[in-house]
Protein backbone atom coordinates (compact mmCIF):
# COMPACT_ATOMS: atom_id res chain seq x y z
CA UNK A 1 0.00 0.00 0.00
CA UNK A 2 1.64 3.20 -1.12
CA UNK A 3 0.36 6.51 0.19
CA UNK A 4 0.64 9.40 -2.28
CA UNK A 5 1.07 13.12 -1.68
CA UNK A 6 -2.61 13.56 -2.56
CA UNK A 7 -3.61 10.91 -0.03
CA UNK A 8 -1.66 12.77 2.66
CA UNK A 9 -3.32 16.05 1.69
CA UNK A 10 -6.74 14.41 1.89
CA UNK A 11 -6.15 12.73 5.23
CA UNK A 12 -4.58 15.90 6.68
CA UNK A 13 -7.68 17.83 5.64
CA UNK A 14 -9.97 15.20 7.18
CA UNK A 15 -7.87 15.38 10.37
CA UNK A 16 -8.03 19.21 10.32
CA UNK A 17 -4.26 19.46 10.52
CA UNK A 18 -2.46 22.10 8.47
CA UNK A 19 0.43 20.36 6.71
CA UNK A 20 2.94 22.37 4.73
CA UNK A 21 3.54 21.10 1.19
CA UNK A 22 7.22 20.65 2.01
CA UNK A 23 6.28 17.85 4.46
CA UNK A 24 4.04 15.87 2.12
CA UNK A 25 6.73 13.58 0.68
CA UNK A 26 8.18 12.68 4.09
CA UNK A 27 4.72 12.02 5.51
CA UNK A 28 3.74 9.92 2.49
CA UNK A 29 6.84 7.78 3.08
CA UNK A 30 6.21 7.42 6.83
CA UNK A 31 2.53 6.59 6.45
CA UNK A 32 3.31 4.08 3.69
CA UNK A 33 5.89 2.43 5.94
CA UNK A 34 3.42 2.08 8.80
CA UNK A 35 0.56 0.87 6.59
CA UNK A 36 2.78 -1.66 4.80
CA UNK A 37 3.83 -3.06 8.15
CA UNK A 38 0.18 -3.26 9.21
CA UNK A 39 -0.67 -5.25 6.06
CA UNK A 40 0.61 -8.43 7.75
CA UNK A 41 -2.80 -8.61 9.45
CA UNK A 42 -4.09 -9.92 6.12
CA UNK A 43 -2.40 -13.25 6.97
CA UNK A 44 -4.82 -13.88 9.85
CA UNK A 45 -7.87 -16.04 9.18
CA UNK A 46 -10.72 -13.98 10.59
CA UNK A 47 -13.60 -15.91 9.03
CA UNK A 48 -16.50 -16.04 11.47
CA UNK A 49 -14.65 -14.03 14.13
CA UNK A 50 -16.62 -11.33 15.92
CA UNK A 51 -14.85 -7.98 16.25
CA UNK A 52 -13.84 -7.10 19.81
CA UNK A 53 -15.96 -4.08 20.59
CA UNK A 54 -15.62 -4.04 24.35
CA UNK A 55 -12.78 -5.01 26.68
CA UNK A 56 -15.14 -5.30 29.61
CA UNK A 57 -17.69 -8.06 29.28
CA UNK A 58 -20.15 -6.36 31.62
CA UNK A 59 -23.12 -4.41 30.24
CA UNK A 60 -22.83 -0.67 30.31
CA UNK A 61 -24.46 0.72 33.43
CA UNK A 62 -27.65 2.80 33.22
CA UNK A 63 -28.62 5.66 35.49
CA UNK A 64 -31.70 7.78 35.95
CA UNK A 65 -31.97 10.63 33.47
CA UNK A 66 -31.53 13.38 36.03
CA UNK A 67 -29.42 16.51 36.20
CA UNK A 68 -26.57 15.75 38.61
CA UNK A 69 -24.19 18.58 37.84
CA UNK A 70 -24.28 22.14 36.57
CA UNK A 71 -24.23 25.86 37.43
CA UNK A 72 -20.51 25.99 36.73
CA UNK A 73 -20.27 28.66 34.06
CA UNK A 74 -17.04 30.06 35.44
CA UNK A 75 -15.45 26.61 35.64
CA UNK A 76 -16.52 25.77 32.11
CA UNK A 77 -15.13 29.02 30.71
CA UNK A 78 -12.03 29.10 32.89
CA UNK A 79 -9.73 27.83 30.13
CA UNK A 80 -11.45 29.39 27.12
CA UNK A 81 -9.11 31.12 24.65
CA UNK A 82 -11.78 33.82 24.37
CA UNK A 83 -15.06 34.33 26.27
CA UNK A 84 -17.57 37.09 26.88
CA UNK A 85 -20.71 37.44 29.01
CA UNK A 86 -20.74 33.77 29.94
CA UNK A 87 -20.21 32.51 26.38
CA UNK A 88 -17.34 31.08 24.37
CA UNK A 89 -16.30 33.47 21.61
CA UNK A 90 -15.50 31.56 18.41
CA UNK A 91 -14.74 32.56 14.82
CA UNK A 92 -17.69 33.25 12.54
CA UNK A 93 -18.93 29.91 11.16
CA UNK A 94 -21.97 31.05 9.13
CA UNK A 95 -21.62 33.75 6.50
CA UNK B 1 18.27 14.55 54.69
CA UNK B 2 18.90 12.89 51.32
CA UNK B 3 18.70 9.44 52.89
CA UNK B 4 14.98 9.96 53.54
CA UNK B 5 14.38 10.19 49.82
CA UNK B 6 15.96 6.77 49.27
CA UNK B 7 13.35 4.99 51.39
CA UNK B 8 10.77 2.77 49.80
CA UNK B 9 7.18 3.93 50.14
CA UNK B 10 6.54 1.10 52.63
CA UNK B 11 9.54 2.13 54.76
CA UNK B 12 8.63 5.82 54.59
CA UNK B 13 5.03 5.11 55.70
CA UNK B 14 6.45 3.03 58.53
CA UNK B 15 8.79 5.89 59.55
CA UNK B 16 5.93 8.38 59.48
CA UNK B 17 3.78 6.06 61.59
CA UNK B 18 6.59 5.67 64.15
CA UNK B 19 7.14 9.44 64.13
CA UNK B 20 10.79 8.93 63.13
CA UNK B 21 10.27 11.93 60.86
CA UNK B 22 7.39 14.15 59.82
CA UNK B 23 5.79 14.44 56.41
CA UNK B 24 7.07 18.01 56.33
CA UNK B 25 10.68 16.82 56.78
CA UNK B 26 10.21 14.11 54.17
CA UNK B 27 8.57 16.51 51.72
CA UNK B 28 11.28 19.14 52.20
CA UNK B 29 13.93 16.54 51.42
CA UNK B 30 12.22 15.72 48.12
CA UNK B 31 11.69 19.38 47.22
CA UNK B 32 15.40 20.07 47.76
CA UNK B 33 16.44 17.11 45.67
CA UNK B 34 14.04 17.96 42.82
CA UNK B 35 15.39 21.50 42.75
CA UNK B 36 18.95 20.31 42.24
CA UNK B 37 18.24 17.28 40.01
CA UNK B 38 15.47 18.44 37.71
CA UNK B 39 17.56 20.74 35.50
CA UNK B 40 19.56 17.64 34.49
CA UNK B 41 16.79 15.02 34.41
CA UNK B 42 13.75 17.11 33.31
CA UNK B 43 11.42 14.63 35.02
CA UNK B 44 9.04 17.28 36.40
CA UNK B 45 7.29 19.73 34.07
CA UNK B 46 5.46 21.45 36.94
CA UNK B 47 6.77 21.63 40.50
CA UNK B 48 4.32 22.37 43.31
CA UNK B 49 6.51 22.85 46.42
CA UNK B 50 4.11 25.19 48.23
CA UNK B 51 1.16 22.90 47.69
CA UNK B 52 3.30 19.96 48.76
CA UNK B 53 4.31 21.60 52.05
CA UNK B 54 0.70 22.59 52.73
CA UNK B 55 -0.43 18.99 52.13
CA UNK B 56 2.45 17.67 54.26
CA UNK B 57 1.55 19.89 57.21
CA UNK B 58 -2.09 18.89 56.97
CA UNK B 59 -0.93 15.27 56.95
CA UNK B 60 1.21 15.74 60.06
CA UNK B 61 -1.82 17.24 61.82
CA UNK B 62 -4.01 14.30 60.78
CA UNK B 63 -1.42 11.79 61.93
CA UNK B 64 -1.06 13.54 65.30
CA UNK B 65 -4.82 13.08 65.71
CA UNK B 66 -4.56 9.40 64.81
CA UNK B 67 -6.56 9.88 61.62
CA UNK B 68 -3.93 8.96 59.04
CA UNK B 69 -4.89 7.44 55.68
CA UNK B 70 -3.14 4.65 53.81
CA UNK B 71 -0.68 7.00 52.10
CA UNK B 72 -0.67 9.79 54.64
CA UNK B 73 2.27 12.13 54.23
CA UNK B 74 3.83 10.24 51.31
CA UNK B 75 5.18 12.60 48.59
CA UNK B 76 4.29 11.37 45.09
CA UNK B 77 4.77 12.56 41.53
CA UNK B 78 1.81 12.71 39.14
CA UNK B 79 2.05 12.04 35.43
CA UNK B 80 0.95 15.13 33.50
CA UNK B 81 -1.89 13.08 32.01
CA UNK B 82 -3.97 13.29 35.21
CA UNK B 83 -6.14 16.36 35.66
CA UNK B 84 -5.19 18.08 38.90
CA UNK B 85 -7.45 20.88 40.06
CA UNK B 86 -5.71 24.24 39.88
CA UNK B 87 -2.42 22.76 38.62
CA UNK B 88 -1.51 22.98 34.92
CA UNK B 89 -2.22 19.75 33.04
CA UNK B 90 -1.29 19.49 29.37
CA UNK B 91 -0.33 15.84 28.70
CA UNK B 92 2.90 17.57 27.59
CA UNK B 93 1.24 18.94 24.45
CA UNK B 94 1.44 22.54 23.22
CA UNK B 95 -2.16 22.34 22.09
CA UNK B 96 -3.38 22.45 25.70
CA UNK B 97 -1.50 25.72 26.29
CA UNK B 98 -1.69 26.49 30.00
CA UNK B 99 -4.81 24.36 30.59
CA UNK B 100 -5.57 24.34 34.30
CA UNK B 101 -8.30 21.87 35.25
CA UNK B 102 -11.19 22.95 37.43
CA UNK B 103 -11.69 19.36 38.54
CA UNK B 104 -9.61 16.42 39.81
CA UNK B 105 -9.14 13.00 38.22
CA UNK B 106 -10.61 10.13 40.22
CA UNK B 107 -7.25 8.36 40.54
CA UNK B 108 -5.47 11.39 42.00
CA UNK B 109 -8.47 12.21 44.21
CA UNK B 110 -8.19 8.66 45.60
CA UNK B 111 -4.53 9.37 46.46
CA UNK B 112 -5.31 12.68 48.18
CA UNK B 113 -8.20 11.06 50.07
CA UNK B 114 -5.61 8.74 51.62
CA UNK B 115 -3.33 11.64 52.54
CA UNK B 116 -0.72 11.56 49.77
CA UNK B 117 1.31 14.70 49.04
CA UNK B 118 1.75 16.05 45.49
CA UNK B 119 5.27 17.13 44.49
CA UNK B 120 4.37 18.10 40.92
CA UNK B 121 3.52 16.93 37.42
CA UNK B 122 5.75 14.51 35.56
CA UNK B 123 7.01 14.66 32.00
CA UNK B 124 5.67 12.23 29.38
CA UNK B 125 5.43 11.72 25.64
CA UNK B 126 2.85 14.06 24.13
CA UNK B 127 -0.60 12.56 24.78
CA UNK B 128 1.25 9.38 25.87
CA UNK B 129 2.21 8.67 22.25
CA UNK B 130 5.79 7.52 22.32
CA UNK B 131 8.27 5.05 23.79
CA UNK B 132 11.16 7.39 24.57
CA UNK B 133 9.75 10.65 25.97
CA UNK B 134 11.11 12.44 22.90
CA UNK B 135 7.69 13.66 21.81
CA UNK B 136 7.06 15.80 24.93
CA UNK B 137 6.49 19.50 24.27
CA UNK B 138 8.69 20.15 27.32
CA UNK B 139 11.74 18.28 26.05
CA UNK B 140 12.94 14.77 26.69
CA UNK B 141 13.71 13.18 30.08
CA UNK B 142 17.10 11.78 31.00
CA UNK B 143 17.34 8.24 32.35
CA UNK B 144 19.37 8.31 35.59
CA UNK B 145 21.10 5.14 34.30
CA UNK B 146 24.05 5.37 31.92
CA UNK B 147 26.03 2.74 30.08
CA UNK B 148 29.30 1.70 31.73
CA UNK B 149 31.31 2.46 28.58
CA UNK B 150 32.39 5.87 29.83
CA UNK B 151 30.78 7.68 26.89
CA UNK B 152 28.04 9.14 29.11
CA UNK B 153 25.44 9.13 26.34
CA UNK B 154 22.06 10.33 27.59
CA UNK B 155 19.66 7.41 27.55
CA UNK B 156 15.89 7.50 27.32
CA UNK B 157 13.92 6.43 30.41
CA UNK B 158 11.39 4.98 27.97
CA UNK B 159 7.88 6.23 27.46
CA UNK B 160 5.35 7.38 27.60
CA UNK B 161 5.68 7.52 31.42
CA UNK B 162 9.35 8.55 31.19
CA UNK B 163 9.12 11.33 33.77
CA UNK B 164 7.46 8.96 36.25
CA UNK B 165 10.14 6.29 35.76
CA UNK B 166 13.07 8.71 35.90
CA UNK B 167 11.68 10.44 39.02
CA UNK B 168 11.23 7.15 40.88
CA UNK B 169 14.66 5.82 39.83
CA UNK B 170 16.38 9.07 40.89
CA UNK B 171 14.52 9.28 44.25
CA UNK B 172 12.61 12.41 43.23
CA UNK B 173 9.41 10.95 44.74
CA UNK B 174 8.41 7.86 46.73
CA UNK B 175 6.30 6.61 43.83
CA UNK B 176 4.48 8.00 40.82
CA UNK B 177 1.29 7.64 38.87
CA UNK B 178 1.70 6.54 35.28
CA UNK B 179 -0.58 5.22 32.53
CA UNK B 180 -0.31 2.39 30.03
CA UNK B 181 -1.95 2.15 26.59
CA UNK B 182 0.56 -0.17 24.90
CA UNK B 183 3.33 -0.50 27.49
CA UNK B 184 3.78 3.04 28.79
CA UNK B 185 4.11 1.92 32.43
CA UNK B 186 5.99 -1.36 31.99
CA UNK B 187 8.58 -0.35 29.37
CA UNK B 188 9.83 2.75 31.26
CA UNK B 189 9.87 0.73 34.50
CA UNK B 190 12.05 -1.90 32.78
CA UNK B 191 14.39 0.80 31.41
CA UNK B 192 14.93 2.40 34.83
CA UNK B 193 15.13 -0.54 37.25
CA UNK B 194 11.74 0.25 38.78
CA UNK B 195 8.50 -1.69 39.18
CA UNK B 196 5.43 -0.84 37.09
CA UNK B 197 2.00 -2.48 36.92
CA UNK B 198 -0.91 -1.99 34.56
CA UNK B 199 -4.04 -3.43 36.17
CA UNK B 200 -6.97 -5.11 34.44
CA UNK B 201 -8.87 -2.74 32.13
CA UNK B 202 -11.64 -1.16 34.21
CA UNK B 203 -9.91 -1.49 37.62
CA UNK B 204 -8.99 2.18 37.73
CA UNK B 205 -11.23 5.02 36.67
CA UNK B 206 -10.25 6.92 33.52
CA UNK B 207 -12.22 9.99 34.68
CA UNK B 208 -9.95 13.02 34.46
CA UNK B 209 -7.18 11.18 32.61
CA UNK B 210 -6.40 12.82 29.28
CA UNK B 211 -7.68 10.24 26.79
CA UNK B 212 -5.46 8.59 24.17
CA UNK B 213 -7.10 5.27 23.19
CA UNK B 214 -10.05 4.67 25.46
CA UNK B 215 -10.35 0.89 25.09
CA UNK B 216 -6.65 0.47 25.99
CA UNK B 217 -5.77 3.27 28.45
CA UNK B 218 -5.33 2.21 32.05
CA UNK B 219 -3.84 3.90 35.12
CA UNK B 220 -1.15 2.32 37.27
CA UNK B 221 1.88 3.17 39.40
CA UNK B 222 5.65 3.14 38.92
CA UNK B 223 7.31 2.32 42.24
CA UNK B 224 10.54 1.28 43.94
CA UNK B 225 9.40 -2.23 44.89
CA UNK B 226 6.62 -4.72 44.21
CA UNK B 227 5.19 -4.00 47.66
CA UNK B 228 5.17 -0.24 46.96
CA UNK B 229 3.40 -0.88 43.65
CA UNK B 230 0.76 -2.93 45.49
CA UNK B 231 0.22 -0.18 48.09
CA UNK B 232 -0.20 2.49 45.40
CA UNK B 233 -2.35 0.48 43.01
CA UNK B 234 -4.74 -0.47 45.78
CA UNK B 235 -5.45 3.21 46.50
CA UNK B 236 -5.57 4.25 42.82
CA UNK B 237 -8.21 1.67 41.86
CA UNK B 238 -11.90 2.11 42.62
CA UNK B 239 -15.31 1.73 41.05
CA UNK B 240 -16.36 5.10 39.66
CA UNK B 241 -19.73 6.08 38.23
CA UNK B 242 -18.01 8.81 36.23
CA UNK B 243 -16.35 6.15 34.01
CA UNK B 244 -18.86 3.80 32.38
CA UNK B 245 -16.14 1.17 31.82
CA UNK B 246 -15.09 1.19 35.47
CA UNK B 247 -15.73 -2.28 36.89
CA UNK B 248 -18.13 -2.61 39.83
CA UNK B 249 -15.72 -4.79 41.82
CA UNK B 250 -13.99 -4.54 45.18
CA UNK B 251 -10.29 -3.69 45.19
CA UNK B 252 -8.45 -6.49 47.02
CA UNK B 253 -5.74 -6.06 49.65
CA UNK B 254 -2.82 -6.62 47.26
CA UNK B 255 -0.12 -5.74 49.76
CA UNK B 256 -0.61 -9.06 51.53
CA UNK B 257 -0.18 -10.95 48.24
CA UNK B 258 3.42 -9.77 48.01
CA UNK B 259 4.56 -12.19 50.73
CA UNK B 260 2.45 -15.17 49.64
CA UNK B 261 4.21 -18.30 48.31
CA UNK B 262 3.96 -19.27 44.65
CA UNK B 263 4.46 -23.00 45.16
CA UNK B 264 2.01 -24.97 43.07
CA UNK B 265 1.29 -22.06 40.74
CA UNK B 266 1.46 -22.88 37.04
CA UNK B 267 3.48 -20.36 35.06
CA UNK B 268 3.24 -20.34 31.27
CA UNK B 269 6.19 -19.54 29.01
CA UNK B 270 4.81 -18.36 25.65
CA UNK B 271 7.13 -19.49 22.87
CA UNK B 272 6.10 -16.66 20.54
CA UNK B 273 7.82 -14.14 22.83
CA UNK B 274 11.18 -15.51 21.68
CA UNK B 275 11.63 -13.08 18.81
CA UNK B 276 14.29 -12.63 16.14
CA UNK B 277 17.05 -10.25 17.05
CA UNK B 278 16.38 -10.35 20.79
CA UNK B 279 19.65 -9.81 22.70
CA UNK B 280 21.07 -12.99 24.24
CA UNK B 281 21.14 -11.31 27.63
CA UNK B 282 17.36 -10.94 27.59
CA UNK B 283 16.94 -14.55 26.51
CA UNK B 284 19.28 -15.60 29.36
CA UNK B 285 17.41 -13.47 31.90
CA UNK B 286 14.12 -15.04 30.84
CA UNK B 287 15.62 -18.53 31.37
CA UNK B 288 16.98 -17.37 34.72
CA UNK B 289 13.47 -16.19 35.64
CA UNK B 290 12.14 -19.65 34.85
CA UNK B 291 14.75 -21.20 37.18
CA UNK B 292 13.91 -18.73 39.96
CA UNK B 293 10.21 -19.56 39.79
CA UNK B 294 10.92 -23.29 39.69
CA UNK B 295 13.08 -22.94 42.78
CA UNK B 296 10.15 -21.22 44.52
CA UNK B 297 7.99 -24.23 43.75
CA UNK B 298 6.12 -23.06 40.65
CA UNK B 299 5.37 -25.44 37.82
CA UNK B 300 6.61 -24.21 34.43
CA UNK B 301 4.44 -24.94 31.40
CA UNK B 302 5.36 -24.20 27.76
CA UNK B 303 2.42 -22.51 26.08
CA UNK B 304 1.59 -20.93 22.73
CA UNK B 305 -0.08 -17.60 21.96
CA UNK B 306 -0.11 -17.97 18.17
CA UNK B 307 -1.36 -14.48 17.30
CA UNK B 308 1.27 -12.60 19.30
CA UNK B 309 3.06 -11.22 16.23
CA UNK B 310 -0.15 -9.55 15.06
CA UNK B 311 -0.71 -7.66 18.30
CA UNK B 312 1.47 -4.67 17.49
CA UNK B 313 0.12 -4.05 13.97
CA UNK B 314 -3.46 -4.45 15.30
CA UNK B 315 -2.61 -1.96 18.04
CA UNK B 316 -1.36 0.54 15.45
CA UNK B 317 -4.79 0.51 13.86
CA UNK B 318 -6.96 0.46 16.98
CA UNK B 319 -5.00 3.02 19.04
CA UNK B 320 -4.61 5.69 16.32
CA UNK B 321 -8.27 5.19 15.31
CA UNK B 322 -9.45 5.82 18.87
CA UNK B 323 -6.97 8.69 19.22
CA UNK B 324 -8.21 10.39 16.04
CA UNK B 325 -11.68 10.37 17.56
CA UNK B 326 -10.61 11.36 21.10
CA UNK B 327 -8.32 14.15 19.99
CA UNK B 328 -10.97 15.71 17.74
CA UNK B 329 -11.88 17.74 20.83
CA UNK B 330 -8.72 19.83 20.52
CA UNK B 331 -10.08 22.48 18.21
CA UNK B 332 -8.95 25.63 20.02
CA UNK B 333 -12.52 26.69 20.80
CA UNK B 334 -13.18 25.85 24.44
CA UNK B 335 -9.69 25.47 25.92
CA UNK B 336 -6.07 25.31 24.91
CA UNK B 337 -4.11 27.42 22.48
CA UNK B 338 -6.02 28.81 19.46
CA UNK B 339 -4.23 29.78 16.26
CA UNK B 340 -6.49 32.12 14.28
CA UNK B 341 -6.89 31.59 10.53
CA UNK B 342 -8.93 33.25 7.78
CA UNK B 343 -12.00 31.15 8.48
CA UNK B 344 -13.17 28.49 10.94
CA UNK B 345 -11.59 25.57 9.07
CA UNK B 346 -8.29 27.43 8.77
CA UNK B 347 -8.44 28.15 12.50
CA UNK B 348 -8.97 24.45 13.26
CA UNK B 349 -6.18 23.42 10.91
CA UNK B 350 -3.77 26.05 12.17
CA UNK B 351 -4.51 25.24 15.81
CA UNK B 352 -3.96 21.51 15.26
CA UNK B 353 -1.07 22.01 12.84
CA UNK B 354 0.88 24.07 15.36
CA UNK B 355 -0.41 22.55 18.59
CA UNK B 356 0.23 18.85 17.90
CA UNK B 357 3.75 17.50 17.54
CA UNK B 358 4.93 15.35 14.63
CA UNK B 359 4.27 11.91 16.21
CA UNK B 360 0.76 12.87 17.33
CA UNK B 361 -0.02 14.24 13.86
CA UNK B 362 1.28 11.03 12.29
CA UNK B 363 -0.95 8.88 14.48
CA UNK B 364 -4.01 11.08 13.99
CA UNK B 365 -3.55 10.81 10.24
CA UNK B 366 -3.14 7.02 10.43
CA UNK B 367 -6.28 6.85 12.59
CA UNK B 368 -8.24 9.05 10.22
CA UNK B 369 -7.01 7.01 7.26
CA UNK B 370 -8.00 3.60 8.66
CA UNK B 371 -11.44 4.90 9.65
CA UNK B 372 -12.06 6.71 6.38
CA UNK B 373 -14.72 5.66 3.93
CA UNK B 374 -13.70 2.60 1.92
CA UNK B 375 -10.93 1.55 4.31
CA UNK B 376 -12.86 0.87 7.53
CA UNK B 377 -13.49 -2.85 6.87
CA UNK B 378 -10.00 -3.53 5.54
CA UNK B 379 -8.25 -1.95 8.49
CA UNK B 380 -10.29 -1.15 11.58
CA UNK B 381 -12.80 -4.00 11.46
CA UNK B 382 -10.06 -6.51 10.62
CA UNK B 383 -7.92 -5.24 13.51
CA UNK B 384 -10.84 -5.60 15.94
CA UNK B 385 -11.30 -9.21 14.77
CA UNK B 386 -7.59 -9.92 15.20
CA UNK B 387 -7.95 -8.45 18.67
CA UNK B 388 -10.61 -11.07 19.41
CA UNK B 389 -8.14 -13.78 18.27
CA UNK B 390 -5.47 -12.38 20.61
CA UNK B 391 -7.91 -12.40 23.52
CA UNK B 392 -8.90 -15.99 22.68
CA UNK B 393 -5.21 -17.01 22.71
CA UNK B 394 -4.97 -15.76 26.28
CA UNK B 395 -8.26 -17.33 27.32
CA UNK B 396 -7.02 -20.67 26.00
CA UNK B 397 -3.70 -20.64 27.87
CA UNK B 398 -5.31 -19.38 31.07
CA UNK B 399 -7.31 -22.61 31.28
CA UNK B 400 -3.90 -24.29 31.79
CA UNK B 401 -1.76 -21.76 33.68
CA UNK B 402 -2.16 -19.11 36.39
CA UNK B 403 0.17 -16.49 34.91
CA UNK B 404 2.68 -15.93 32.12
CA UNK B 405 6.35 -14.99 32.38
CA UNK B 406 7.91 -12.96 29.53
CA UNK B 407 10.66 -10.40 29.05
CA UNK B 408 9.38 -6.85 29.61
CA UNK B 409 11.16 -5.24 26.65
CA UNK B 410 13.18 -6.45 23.64
CA UNK B 411 16.18 -4.29 24.65
CA UNK B 412 17.65 -2.19 27.45
CA UNK B 413 17.32 1.61 27.41
CA UNK B 414 18.69 3.18 24.24
CA UNK B 415 20.31 6.53 23.63
CA UNK B 416 18.44 9.51 22.23
CA UNK B 417 18.45 9.59 18.48
CA UNK B 418 19.18 5.86 18.11
CA UNK B 419 15.62 4.88 17.16
CA UNK B 420 13.71 8.01 16.27
CA UNK B 421 14.22 7.95 12.47
CA UNK B 422 11.94 4.98 11.85
CA UNK B 423 8.50 5.05 13.50
CA UNK B 424 8.03 1.28 13.15
CA UNK B 425 11.38 0.52 14.85
CA UNK B 426 10.25 2.70 17.76
CA UNK B 427 6.87 0.93 17.94
CA UNK B 428 8.64 -2.45 18.40
CA UNK B 429 9.57 -1.39 21.95
CA UNK B 430 6.08 -2.44 23.01
CA UNK B 431 6.13 -5.89 21.37
CA UNK B 432 5.92 -7.75 24.73
CA UNK B 433 3.61 -5.35 26.55
CA UNK B 434 0.94 -4.43 24.01
CA UNK B 435 -0.79 -7.83 24.08
CA UNK B 436 -1.98 -7.24 27.65
CA UNK B 437 -3.56 -3.93 26.63
CA UNK B 438 -5.39 -5.45 23.68
CA UNK B 439 -6.77 -8.23 25.91
CA UNK B 440 -7.36 -5.96 28.94
CA UNK B 441 -5.13 -8.08 31.20
CA UNK B 442 -2.92 -7.05 34.14
CA UNK B 443 0.84 -7.01 33.63
CA UNK B 444 3.73 -6.14 35.93
CA UNK B 445 7.34 -5.33 35.05
CA UNK B 446 9.96 -6.15 37.69
CA UNK B 447 13.69 -5.30 37.47
CA UNK B 448 15.68 -8.53 37.46
CA UNK B 449 19.27 -7.95 36.30
CA UNK B 450 21.81 -5.59 34.75
CA UNK B 451 23.04 -6.22 31.23
CA UNK B 452 26.68 -6.13 30.13
CA UNK B 453 26.47 -2.36 29.74
CA UNK B 454 25.28 -1.97 33.31
CA UNK B 455 21.66 -1.20 32.38
CA UNK B 456 18.59 -2.69 34.06
CA UNK B 457 16.45 -5.34 32.37
CA UNK B 458 12.96 -6.37 33.45
CA UNK B 459 10.75 -9.43 33.42
CA UNK B 460 7.00 -9.22 32.91
CA UNK B 461 4.26 -11.27 34.55
CA UNK B 462 0.86 -11.23 32.83
CA UNK B 463 -2.13 -12.40 34.86
CA UNK B 464 -5.73 -13.38 34.18
CA UNK B 465 -8.34 -10.62 34.13
CA UNK B 466 -8.80 -9.29 37.69
CA UNK B 467 -5.96 -11.47 38.97
CA UNK B 468 -3.43 -8.73 39.77
CA UNK B 469 -2.77 -10.86 42.87
CA UNK B 470 -0.91 -13.38 40.67
CA UNK B 471 1.18 -10.57 39.19
CA UNK B 472 2.11 -9.34 42.66
CA UNK B 473 2.86 -12.84 44.01
CA UNK B 474 5.02 -13.90 41.06
CA UNK B 475 6.53 -10.42 40.69
CA UNK B 476 7.57 -10.46 44.35
CA UNK B 477 9.06 -13.94 43.92
CA UNK B 478 11.21 -12.60 41.05
CA UNK B 479 12.16 -9.58 43.15
CA UNK B 480 13.26 -11.81 46.05
CA UNK B 481 15.19 -14.20 43.84
CA UNK B 482 16.86 -11.48 41.77
CA UNK B 483 17.80 -9.43 44.80
CA UNK B 484 18.06 -6.48 42.43
CA UNK B 485 19.65 -3.70 44.48
CA UNK B 486 21.71 -1.87 41.84
CA UNK B 487 21.29 1.87 41.69
CA UNK B 488 22.43 4.36 39.06
CA UNK B 489 25.64 6.28 39.87
CA UNK B 490 24.59 9.81 40.71
CA UNK B 491 25.76 12.19 37.94
CA UNK B 492 22.81 14.61 37.98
Amino acid sequence: MSVTRDDVKKVARLSRIAVDDSRLDDLAGELSGILNWIEQLNEVDIDGVEPMTSVVAARLPMRDDEVTDGDKVDDVLANAPKSEDGFFVVPRSVE
Amino acid sequence: MTELTQLTLAAALDGLEKKSFSSRELTEAFIGLIESANPQLNAYVVQTPEKALEMAEASDTRRAKGAAGKLDGAPLGIKDLYCTKGVRTTACSSILGAFTPTYESTVTQNLWNQGAVMLGKLNMDEFAMGSSNETSAFGSVANPWRRNDGANATLTPGGSSGGSASAVAADLCLGATASDTGGSIRQPAAFTGTVGIKPTYGRASRYGMVAFASSLDQAGPIAKSVEDAAILLEVMCSHDEKDSTSLPVETPDWRTDVSKPISGMKIGIPKEYRIDGMPEEIEALWSQGVEWLKAEGAEIVDVSLPHTKYALPAYYIVAPAEASSNLARYDGMRYGARVNGDDLTATYQGTRGEGFGAEVQRRLMIGTYVLSSGYYDAYYLRAQKVRTKILQDFQNVFTEVDALLTPATPSAAFAYGERSDDPVAMYLNDVFTVTANLAGLPGISVPAALDGQGLPLGLQVIGKALDEAACFKVGAAIERAAGFSARPDKWW
